[in-house]
């Protein structure tokens, strides 16, 4: 089901158009990667589904209901651009921010207890924010973000300023909200966090969605054939024999001496294995689909060579 | 919403649990009732000092003129050299010497006090006064005039104003309480708008560089951040005005309880002083009569209905500009060049409340009470000198209706500022930010 469905939507500034008939469909209960350069408009679209900003044209549905103000406590919001109020007391204020959300006061008190000690920051409780390090307080802004249990959570660049230890721990606690239910937005740049968390992804550029679809389908549809092979023989000529009857091919040595790695452009291997079979041993055989990164790089490039 | 509620409450307790708003509590009162009491401490201690003055007098015109009292007794040194009652000043006899030499009418006297310690004021003042008067009588009996006659004719002219209505009835009216109550109105107005409209962008600017604002307003709308900051420090304010009111009372029921305690006689012989300061040469009757009719002369129903009224709007129209003006900028020191439009009327209308409490109903007088921007402090000014009631009503309706306007103007801006950072900014593009959805 649709959790969250943008549809033509607009906005435009003075001076620049950040959104041009934009259209997203976030289906349930998944993580979904926003990506772009910076100035792309993810900022704004974001700021849009929070209803900091409203779109000039188009409309915002979740769960086909018209977006308005009563969604807002049932979303969870960690900006970018994020910090807290430097002289209150941490305990004090993840309350406040809670009551802000429509939590009551005991209840909001129960639940920080139990993330606290998750998060294992449970001594801060009575110091003051200005008191604690940046990754401490990043915990503490995490916290706040999803202590209203929000159906629909929304993360833009979450990772920056932690250490993998505890970005290990926030990595794993995300997965845990989208098991638990949670729709799940995450704009980042991170490349390597979107393969390993994101189902699937918009591109976004200058305003406009370029690329969308699973991460799955997208690495297949950029596939450019590329297999990889590594045979094991004490002949590198008898090899390189085999390799030299074929033109879209690369041969390298690797560490170990009788290891010979192959990289092969083709959608059919097959042949050239049963070949290389004769000569030697197999000891590897990969397909090599492109990293989000390259097909990042290669989409907005394209693009803006287009324009 | 009770969101707005919650943000009020956040705003109005982290700045009254500040150290500095305690300090400033405390510190505020103590300053007020210091104002009333040094007097009466000045008036109790100097009577502990006693001092003695020998007096050689060359001329002979002076050595009954001097009378003594509990603060100075005169011991007249007849034909003793000035250098030795010098010595006895030197040696303790005396505490100081006061030498006239021979005088003539026609010259100037330069009678001279020799004394090892500073001579109080008083002392000073009462010596040369009471030998101008000698002089002064000495000099008219020389023209053949008798001094009584001169006092005789001396008179006071009692100029009693009355302000008519149209109705024909007539009310005394009392210029130099108008005229100071008026200033203090005003000052009070400009003095509040001032801190407690900058702590309002002090906040604001607070929020945007802690970078909290974006998570703030992803839970409430920016309209209610705005305007649960602009009441939170509201109350922030009235909170220090009725701790000052009533601190000053304590104080000055403390004080009095303490001064009549230790020493009943002392305390009406000090507030006989500390009366005898204030109010001049007025017969302590006639003083009482004055006040009562004083008091009976001010409307302080109006007065106060107003105060609050113009004191209450005036803040929120300029609290929710300087809001708009904290969320412009990204640090304090940007603030200047956006804050100039919000002082410029604030100092325009307290400057001219000089002129106005001179003139309090001149067409420009008039003009700048009805002027939202500076009706507020203008208004204040005029309100003891008794102003038609539809005046007043024109003025706070204007006032609102202006507040409501620039509530909303303030709130667009406001609203996109608040998520700008790092851009320098002209007032066309603000303007544009008007007409955003």
């Amino acid at each position: 089901m649709t959790k969250i469905s943008v549809n033509e939507v607009t906005k435009r500034y003075a001076d620049h158009t950040a959104l041009d008939r934009m259209c997203i469909e976030i289906p349930e209960r998944c993580i979904y990667g926003l990506l772009g350069p910076n100035g792309a408009g993810k900022t704004t679209l974001i700021r849009i589904l929070n209803q900091i900003t409203a779109p000039d044209s188009g409309q915002v549905l979740i769960n086909s209901e018209k977006l308005c103000q009563k969604h807002i406590a049932r979303i969870g919001y960690l900006p970018e651009e994020r910090g807290l109020y430097k002289k209150m007391k941490v305990g004090e204020q993840a309350i406040y921010l809670a009551e802000l959300k429509g939590i009551k006061k005991a209840e909001a008190q129960k639940r920080l207890k139990m993330w606290f000690d998750k998060f294992e920051i449970g001594g801060w409780w009575d110091k003051k924010v200005e008191e604690l390090s940046k990754g401490m307080q990043q915990k503490i802004q995490f916290v706040t973000t999803i202590i209203h249990e929000p159906e629909i959570l929304i993360f833009d660049e979450p990772f920056s300023g932690f250490d993998p230890i505890n970005a290990n721990l926030l990595k794993e606690a995300i997965l845990e909200l989208r098991d638990k239910g949670a729709t799940i937005l995450l704009s980042t740049h991170n490349m390597a966090s979107v393969e390993e968390l994101c189902d699937s992804i918009t591109l976004i550029n200058h305003g406009k969605s370029i690329l969308q679809g699973k991460v799955g389908d997208i690495k297949r549809q950029h596939d450019t054939h590329e297999r990889e092979i590594i045979v094991r023989c004490d002949d590198f000529n008898k090899v390189m024999a085999v390799a030299d009857t074929y033109n879209n091919i690369k041969v390298e040595h690797t560490d170990l001496h009788d290891e010979t790695k192959l990289t092969l452009f083709s959608e059919s291997p097959n042949e050239l294995l049963g070949q290389l079979l004769k000569v030697g041993q197999l000891v590897s055989f990969k397909e090599v689909l492109p990293s989000m990164n390259d097909i990042f790089i290669q989409e907005v490039q394209s693009k803006n060579q287009a324009a | 919403m009770n969101k707005i509620g919650l943000i009020i409450k956040r705003e109005y307790l982290t700045r009254v649990r500040k150290r500095s708003f305690l300090i400033l509590t405390f510190l505020g009162p103590i300053l007020m009732a210091a104002i009333y009491i040094i007097p009466i401490m000045l008036a109790l201690n100097s009577s502990t000092d006693h001092l003695r003055v020998a007096i050689v007098d060359e001329s002979h015109w002076f050595e009954d003129r001097f009378t003594n009292n509990e603060d100075h007794t005169f011991i007249l040194m007849p034909g003793q050299p000035i250098d030795s009652v010098k010595d006895m000043v030197k040696n303790g006899v005396f505490d100081m010497a006061l030498y006239v030499p021979p005088t003539q009418l026609n010259i100037p006297s330069n009678a001279v006090v020799y004394s090892i310690r500073q001579v109080p004021m008083e002392v000073e003042t009462y010596i040369s006064g009471v030998m101008q008067k000698e002089i002064e009588d000495q000099k008219l009996m020389a023209k053949g005039v008798d001094p009584e006659i001169v006092s005789a004719v001396k008179t006071d002219v009692n100029l009693q104003v009355m302000r008519m209505d149209e109705n024909g009835n007539e009310k005394e009216t009392f210029t130099k309480v108008q005229f100071s109550l008026g200033m203090i109105l005003a000052m009070l107005i400009y003095f509040f708008i001032m801190i407690f409209g900058g702590q309002v962008m002090q906040g604001v600017i607070e929020e945007k560089t802690n970078r909290i604002i974006e998570v703030i307003i992803s839970s409430v709308k920016p309209f209610q951040l705005m305007m649960g900051k602009v009441i939170g420090v509201s109350l922030v304010a009235l909170t220090q005005f009725v701790m000052w009111i009533l601190l000053t009372g304590v104080l000055y029921v403390g004080f009095s309880a303490y001064i009549g305690l230790s020493n009943p006689e002392m305390l009406s012989q000090g507030t006989v002083m500390a009366q005898e300061i204030t109010s001049n040469d007025i017969m302590s009757n006639e003083t009482v009569q004055n006040i009562v009719q004083i008091a009976h002369s001010i409307d302080f129903g109006t007065i106060i209905t107003t105060f609050l009224i113009f004191f209450i709007l005036g803040y929120l129209l300029y609290a929710t500009l300087y809001a708009a003006v904290g969320s412009l900028v990204d640090n304090n020191t940007d603030s200047q060049q956006f804050t100039l439009p919000i002082t410029v009327p604030l100092i325009v209308a307290i400057i001219s409340s000089f002129y106005i409490v001179n003139n309090p109903d001149s067409s420009l007088s008039v003009w700048l009470s009805m002027i939202p921007f500076t009706s507020p402090i203008s208004m204040m000014v005029r309100i003891p000198f008794g102003v038609p009631i539809w005046q007043i009503v024109v003025s706070v309706v204007l006032l609102a209706v202006t507040f409501v306007l620039m509530t909303w103007i303030a709130a667009k801006i406001y609203r996109t500022g608040i998520l700008m950072y790092g851009k320098k900014l002209t007032y066309k593009e603000i303007f544009k930010w008007l007409k955003y959805k």
